[in-house]
């Protein structure tokens, strides 16, 4: 394997075929015949209340109803990590939507009709709907039992407050820094809420049968941390780890949604109330919205001390979080942004303070970004008036800061190598930086704008992936893992990992969606980490193989180890010239010797991978110590856009991404992260946002009132600029790349605008209407002309 | 509840079906058909995954009822495919158009439908054609260039 001949090429996916043909199943596509039982679930109307008590009588009558679940049957918590959340609300609820109790019935129709006959008593609390709110000290406390929850060491709640956890940065001394500061820049940006949208609404089917196993179906990302979930929850019922089992057919969207657990518990839990039965739990439309995770709002407090040459020397950075009802899993994305909110920057001093907030709004979660996206606007923002404020150009000040292999992180580690003054440089060249250029039409205006991007995968020190490989008799193989495919064509990338290492060709490689009772561990397919991961895992697993097989030809037939190599699917010698051994003739049934006997049998490879270099462990009022973060994946993005003077309406004629990954397993792939991942990320800039009303309750629950891009809203060109400085401990020397392109899109057209228009906005959605309001605001056109 | 017999030709079958009058096309397809191409992806005729061929033309089968299909034609992606992938779907193929591949099928019936009334399509009629099948991870321009290499 001393050439690539499969990596590195833009193979056509394995899963091509399976999607383009309809025969890909996913989780409400599988049946489960006659006796499948459907549940609907009772949801809070209430941002915030006790529940007095649940009367379930009528709905018990109503023909068809099977089964009425409360709270009462389930008092455990629960959480990835940190356990603040219940499997149905118990004596209080805290957002509009939150599950109360759920009917199962013969037939969807009956359990829908059903839970609204269920009649729930509540007494309304004070309703905290804004960071602001939850952290006044008069505030009501959303969770007062916040001191006892579990929780991971690397989270710090402050028990009393609506704080579930603040991560602070302090490196170097801000505030002698500030003082000798030429000058200081301070501003606040606000970012709101999101909405993942994948196609694919979530769903579960919870089977416990009767000897007690529990199977769940599931639309997830993150097989091994639901059944672990589900059996950590489920353990007073005595159920083990090995009593679960978590089975998830193809994904239609992810982006973060259907990461870690959140209505599958419901599947999960109301399977254990109807032994022998599977019942079904499929999420509307609506319910995809105000009842999974959101992206959390923030609101950033950014200051920055620069001196008259243009370098910064200081960043003080506050970031509050509107992190929902719970936080689970929405602290993390609190923790891991705080780690990094200085952006791809150089700066010798930093203090930040990111806060995680409990409001009464639905629970915040991780979104593709994971908390990247939101912090990055505010500073790219702030980064491009710095540099207007000091006459600097906008590329070249970001170029100046940029940060460098080898610079000091956050929390004392070093800069992995990367090329993000060549993704500057290129993003520069072909936006045509510099160039001004002017509408055909005086009524619109032409704008350019960039913006830097970093993200590092925010994941546990100990996340790990493992591979099984095995061979089939013609010498094609199967691959067993637990990274899901959720569109990113992870399947596809795996194949042509083992196929380098074993000389066998993509297409002779079968790699299917995970099984737990099958498939080897995975700790999750988030934080853009499983092409390198699980990438490692499958590499270990096949050179496992690779080296069986030699083991094998070095015993069977006295051949020297060192000089076999394989080829074509061929052992072969580079003694020999004359030796070939097809894999196939050997690859099962073993090899036979003289007398009839044979050596070998089937080979099956298996690989694991743990970041052993990671640590999360540090001074909490630092962050200094430890290695949470296994690298940083770099890049730049630039767009020109031509927009309205008067209506705000914009057209984006080009776009420019540039991605520093380590090495391009799959070039066409990565080009589809940039396209799609560029889209979702202009997306939240111009067209989405969640709304809700003064009583916590979500008004656009749907795709008419929350509009996601369609084929007619896309920019006119998109150029995908490839970068690869290898990373080390990568298969290949790759990293990740798939959470990254959505990441710059809002402060580049927040910059864009600024370009063109002159106008600075500082809350995102950018929409045409914020724009004509704000020209109109600062008087840079005359109603009364127009 | 009252049933009515309804017959019409599914993928080239005949097909002979009590509903009542309140069942929705899509939900007949899945669940009483077994024909798992048309999705449910909002239930209200938003995103597209639900999209068939009814007598020629694309419709959302979550917007249909049932009855309404008496003595008509459908055909759903199963359908498209009696001599294998269709030159459209391998142009997809090739392109590797899609990513999670839960919008392909309404896509794919969208686009066959564009090609069947127009056979050069512009960029910007494609781009009308699939703006009623959403989509969240490709961004379009791999489906569209696919389209586009496919009428080249």
């Amino acid at each position: 394997m001393e050439v690539s001949k499969y990596v590195g090429k833009s193979t056509v996916r394995i899963d091509g075929k399976v999607k383009i043909s309809g025969a890909a199943k996913f989780v409400d596509d599988l049946d489960f015949g006659a006796d499948l039982l459907f549940a609907a679930v009772v949801e809070s109307k209430y941002a915030h209340a006790i529940i007095n008590s649940i009367d379930t009588s009528e709905a018990e009558k109503f023909p068809g109803v099977v089964k009425v679940v409360t709270g009462k049957e389930f008092p455990f918590r629960f959480g990835l990590y940190m356990h603040d959340r219940y499997i149905f609300a118990q004596d209080r609820v805290r957002f509009v939507g939150e599950q109360i109790a759920a009917v199962i019935a013969r037939t969807p129709d009956a359990a829908k009709k059903a839970a609204q006959l269920v009649n729930v008593s509540y007494t309304e609390l004070p309703n905290v709907l804004n960071v602001q709110d939850a952290l006044k000290n008069d505030t009501f406390l959303i969770h007062p039992e916040l001191g006892n929850y579990q929780h991971v060491p690397w989270f710090f709640p402050k028990p009393e407050t609506n704080i579930s956890h603040l991560r602070k940065v302090r490196k170097g001394d801000t505030n002698k820094a500030f003082k000798e500061a030429d000058f200081v820049f301070e501003d606040t940006y606000t970012v709101p809420r999101y909405a993942h949208c994948a196609i694919e609404v979530h769903g579960t089917i919870g089977l416990f049968d009767n000897s007690e196993r529990l199977t769940v179906w599931t639309a997830s990302q993150s097989p091994y941390t639901q059944r672990h979930l589900f059996a950590e929850a489920l353990a007073p019922l005595g159920l083990t780890h090995k009593d679960v089992r978590v089975i998830t057919p193809f994904v239609g969207g992810g982006f973060g949604g259907k990461a870690g657990v959140s209505m599958e518990i419901i599947g999960a839990a109301l399977a254990t109330t109807v032994k022998g039965r599977p019942v079904k739990v499929l999420w509307t439309r609506a319910q995809e919205f105000y009842n999974t995770y959101q992206r959390q709002g923030l609101t950033c407090r950014i200051k920055v001390g620069v001196n008259k040459d243009g370098g910064i020397i200081a960043m003080d950075n506050t970031l509050y979080w509107d992190a929902g009802a719970y936080v689970e899993y929405g602290a993390n994305v609190v923790n891991a942004a705080g780690l990094s909110a200085s952006g791809p920057y150089n700066i010798p001093n930093v203090k930040i303070d990111s806060y995680c907030v409990y409001t009464n709004l639905p629970p915040g979660g991780p979104y593709r970004g994971f908390g990247y996206s939101e912090f990055l606007f505010g500073l790219e923002s702030h980064m491009n008036e710095i540099a207007k404020n000091l006459n600097i150009d906008p590329v070249e000040f970001r170029r100046k800061n940029a940060i460098r292999e080898g610079d000091i992180l956050n929390y004392g580690g070093k800069m992995n190598p990367n090329g993000l003054i060549e993704a500057i440089d290129k993003v520069a060249e072909a936006i045509e930086w510099g160039k001004k250029e002017y509408s055909d039409d005086p009524n619109k205006a032409i704008g350019k704008g960039i913006a830097l991007f970093w993200k590092a995968p925010a994941m546990p020190p100990n996340a790990s992936s493992s591979a099984f490989l095995k061979f089939n008799e013609d010498a094609s193989l199967n691959i067993m893992i637990s990274g899901m495919e959720i569109g990113q064509g992870l399947l596809t990338v795996m194949a042509q990992i083992a196929a380098d290492v074993l000389s066998v060709s993509p297409d002779k490689i079968r790699v299917e969606t995970p099984d737990t009772d099958r498939n080897p561990y995975e700790w999750q397919t988030v934080a853009s980490h499983v092409t390198w991961s699980c990438g490692r895992a499958v590499e270990r697993a096949a050179i496992d193989a690779r080296e069986q097989i030699f083991d094998l030809i070095e015993r069977a037939l006295d051949k020297d180890r060192t000089s076999l190599y394989l080829e074509n699917e061929c052992v072969k010698s580079r003694k020999e010239p004359g030796f070939s051994l097809p894999l196939r003739d050997f690859i099962i049934n073993g090899i036979m010797k003289e007398d009839g006997t044979f050596r070998g049998g089937p080979v099956i490879g298996r690989g694991m991978f743990m970041p052993e270099f990671s640590s999360a462990l540090s001074d909490p009022e630092t962050s200094q110590g430890g290695k949470p973060n296994v690298h940083y994946t770099v890049g730049a993005s630039a767009v020109k856009i031509e927009v309205d003077r008067q209506t705000g309406k914009m057209r984006i004629p080009k776009a420019v991404l540039a991605i520093d990954v380590g090495r391009a397993l799959n070039p066409n792939l990565i080009k589809g992260q940039i396209t799609g991942g560029l889209l979702q990320g202009i997306a939240t800039v111009l067209y989405e946002d969640m709304r809700f009303d003064e009583k916590g309750k979500l008004l656009n629950a749907s795709f008419s009132d929350y509009k996601i891009p369609t084929a007619l809203d896309i920019p006119d060109e998109i150029i995908s600029i490839i970068i690869e400085t290898p990373q080390p401990d990568g298969p290949s020397g790759a990293r990740g790349m798939g959470e990254h392109t959505m990441i710059p899109a809002a402060p580049m057209i927040a910059n864009a605008v600024e370009d063109a228009l002159g106008i600075r906005i500082k809350s995102m959605p950018i929409t045409a209407e914020k724009i004509a309001l704000t020209m109109v605001k600062e008087k840079k056109i005359d109603l009364i002309n127009i | 509840m009252m049933y009515k017999e309804i017959n019409f030709i599914l993928n080239g079958e005949n097909v002979n079906l009590q509903v009542s009058p309140d069942e929705i096309l899509l939900e007949v397809l899945r669940e009483k058909l077994g024909v798992k191409s048309p999705k449910c992806g909002c239930n209200k005729g938003d995103c597209g995954t639900c999209t068939v061929i009814l007598n020629g033309k694309t419709v959302r089968s979550c917007l249909v009822l049932a009855i309404e299909v008496d003595n008509q034609e459908i055909v759903t992606l199963e359908g498209l495919m009696g001599n294998g992938l269709t030159p459209l779907q391998e142009s997809f193929l090739k392109n590797n158009s899609f990513q999670c591949g839960f919008c392909a099928p309404g896509i794919i019936l969208s686009a066959t439908e564009l090609l069947g009334r127009n056979s050069k399509p512009e960029k910007k009629e494609i781009q009308e054609a699939i703006a009623g099948n959403l989509c969240r991870c490709s961004g379009y321009s791999p489906i569209i260039d696919a389209i586009i290499d496919l009428t080249n």
